[in-house]
């Protein structure tokens, strides 16, 4: 509950930000091997070919895919044969670049291979409209570019947006299940369960008493996940950023997104009476069970009862919508989704925090009212 | 003072339908006598005690604990009733002073008491040395300790124990035996069930014998003497359980 998320978090995001520096680093620092195929009676296109920075131009063979595959070589540009000719002609010539799709190594080699023609063919164009007395720009009628008017958070949130709610459900419920088991079936196997029972103190303030804590245990869970997180995600930010302008790390920092206060408040709040239900049904279910082992047979299962719709929360294109917002954990996911990019339906926010609290007190009067029932305290 | 009155306690068991545990159940316990429950294993003892301990409700009857009633005052009787059986174990990750403490909190005692009351029962139990232990590393004996502990910390005028001496060595049975005899002597009603005779000689005023969830005989042990014309109680016992026990046992 307290030292599984401190710990975890920043291993996670520091862990997958040093690997990712490391990786790419070693990537874009190697000279990658290529093969050069066919361009017979092609002497300018080879010679600029083989004039690339920072590749190796190994002799070609005719196994290069096996090569490629092998990962002995990173890539091999197939030029069609007469390729001067044809581009002297002004005849369109097809020109192929083999790789291992999804190899890092490999992709880079591409890419130089991939620049270096294009920067040939821009070259080629020019020479022809200078041929042709037209001016350089001729073949740009106009410019287009795309522009993001949406608010840094907005854009953070639709990109993120599903995995914070999806976080905290998550952890309110897995933070939920030890103690809800401990409190009931453990107190059972250890049998303690009658030595409470005969202080003075009313069965329906036992149960009351259980449920705090378990709420208690899951609400910590979260939070203590949630600042662990914002804290070593922030930290792992600045440092992709300073390797980033270092050169080194790639070009995109996967750290990049930012989330307020107020929405991650915002979501705690709408994911409380969510906390409750899972809580009190917890230790209902759990209550039936008359050993630990049997009480994680009961839970296990649904906690993938909850983590499918949380998921559903987070794929794209699936919105809120009247149908969608009566669902328990799945409609508090989407329109925690919303919050988090800054979109505040208040009526569907209201429907589904009073559906929500309708859910909890539902579970809780069950669970009070299990504890009252011999047959289940005394299950043999 | 317990007034029992028709107790009757029925089961629902998957496999063997309805099982009658305690069948009309009646007897009476007055403050400064000890009330022995005699009888075999599964005769329906603890399922009596637990239901004077308001932990099981009785299907049928009812009955006064300390003047209240069962069915109706259950958190009081509770409030006035000290109760151990060996299903009520101990919270291992106490200590053995915060284990009667918090009972003691329980029963809405205030510090000042507590701490008075505690300190004057570990000393009259000889617990001073694992006070500060914690209830899982604590042996057999002293478990038992902690747990007599725990029921008479509130000082109730009513003590139920469901086989006080199970498990325990003969030194520590003995301190048992006669803590049971002094809350006697201090004016509290005792019960306790038992199916070890000596015990029953040793400490009870009163006796019952009960067979298959029924009282079948009742009274001090001068008065089953007489009757039954045995002066050896498990001679009694067996005179009185026989005629009740299916024809084979009987046979054999």
């Amino acid at each position: 509950m307290v030292v599984v998320p401190i710990v975890i978090m920043p291993l996670m995001s520091i862990g997958i930000g040093t690997l990712m520096i490391k990786v790419i680093g070693k990537a874009q620092e190697e000279i990658p091997k290529i093969m050069i195929l066919g361009g017979e009676n092609s002497p300018r296109a080879l010679a600029d070919l083989k004039a690339i920075k920072g590749v190796d131009v190994v002799p070609s063979t005719p196994d290069y895919r096996q090569q490629i595959s092998d990962k002995k070589v990173r890539a091999a540009v197939d030029l069609p044969s007469d390729f001067d000719k044809s581009l002297d002609d002004g005849r369109v010539a097809s020109v192929k670049i083999y790789d291992y799709a999804g190899d890092l190594n490999s992709g880079f080699a591409a890419d130089k291979l991939e620049k270096s023609l294009r920067d040939y063919s821009d070259s080629t164009v020019k020479r022809r409209l200078e041929s042709h007395n037209l001016p350089a720009d001729f073949v740009k009628p106009f410019e287009v570019e795309k522009q993001n008017v949406a608010p840094p958070e907005k854009v953070s949130g639709a990109a993120i947006g599903g995995f914070l709610p999806y976080f905290v459900i998550i952890l309110c419920v897995t933070g939920a299940m030890y103690p809800a088991i401990d409190l009931t079936a453990g107190e059972k196997e250890r049998g303690t369960i009658e030595t409470i029972l005969c202080s003075p103190v009313s069965r329906t303030h036992l149960v009351l008493g259980k449920f705090l804590m378990v709420l208690t245990a899951a609400l910590c869970t979260a939070i203590l996940a949630i600042i662990s997180m914002g804290v070593s995600f922030r930290v792992a930010k600045a440092w992709m950023a300073s390797a980033i302008a270092a050169g080194k790390g790639g070009a995109d920092n996967p750290f990049n997104f930012s989330i307020g206060l107020e929405a991650i408040a915002a979501v705690f709040f709408m994911v409380l009476p969510l906390a409750v239900f899972f809580s009190a049904t917890l230790l209902a279910i759990a209550l039936f069970a008359k050993s630990y082992k049997e009480a994680q047979s009961y839970l296990s299962p649904l906690i993938i009862l909850v983590v499918l719709p949380a998921i559903a929360g987070i794929l794209p294109g699936v919105e809120l919508n009247a149908r969608l917002a009566m669902i328990p954990v799945l409609s508090t996911s989407l329109v925690c989704k919303e919050i988090v990019s800054g979109t505040f339906h208040w009526n569907y926010i209201g429907l589904i925090f009073l559906s929500s609290c309708v859910y909890a007190s539902a579970a809780l009067f069950i669970a009070v009212k299990l504890f009252q029932r011999e047959d289940v305290l005394f299950r043999t | 003072m317990i007034e029992a009155e028709r107790l009757c306690k029925v089961f629902q068991d998957k496999k063997r339908g309805q099982v009658r545990a305690v069948s009309e159940v009646s007897f009476t316990c007055k403050p400064g006598q000890i009330y022995g429950l005699l009888g075999a294993n599964g005769a329906g003892k603890t399922t009596t005690l637990r239901m004077l301990a308001t932990i099981l409700e009785p299907t049928d009857g009812t009955a006064r604990i300390a003047g209240y009633d069962l069915l109706k005052d259950p958190e009081k009787v509770r409030a006035n009733v000290g109760f151990l059986s060996t299903a009520t174990a101990l919270y291992g990750r106490l200590s053995a002073f915060e284990m009667v403490q918090y009972f003691a909190r329980l029963h809405g005692l205030d510090d000042a008491t507590i701490e008075k009351r505690i300190n004057a029962l570990f000393a009259r139990l000889e617990m001073e040395d694992f006070r500060d232990r914690r209830c899982d590393k604590l042996s057999t004996g002293m478990k038992q300790k902690v747990s007599i502990a725990r029921t008479l910390v509130h000082d109730p005028p009513v003590m139920i124990f469901d086989e006080p001496t199970s498990g325990l060595d003969v030194m520590a049975a003995r301190t048992i035996v006669q803590f049971i005899r002094e809350c006697r002597d201090h004016g509290k009603t005792v019960i306790f069930s038992t199916h070890i005779m000596s015990e029953v000689e040793k400490l009870c005023d009163h006796v019952g014998i009960i067979h298959d969830g029924r009282l079948l005989a009742e009274g001090t042990l001068a008065d089953l003497r007489q009757r039954y014309g045995q002066q050896d109680l498990e001679d009694i016992f067996v005179q009185v359980v026989e005629p009740h026990l299916p024809k084979e046992t009987v046979a054999s």
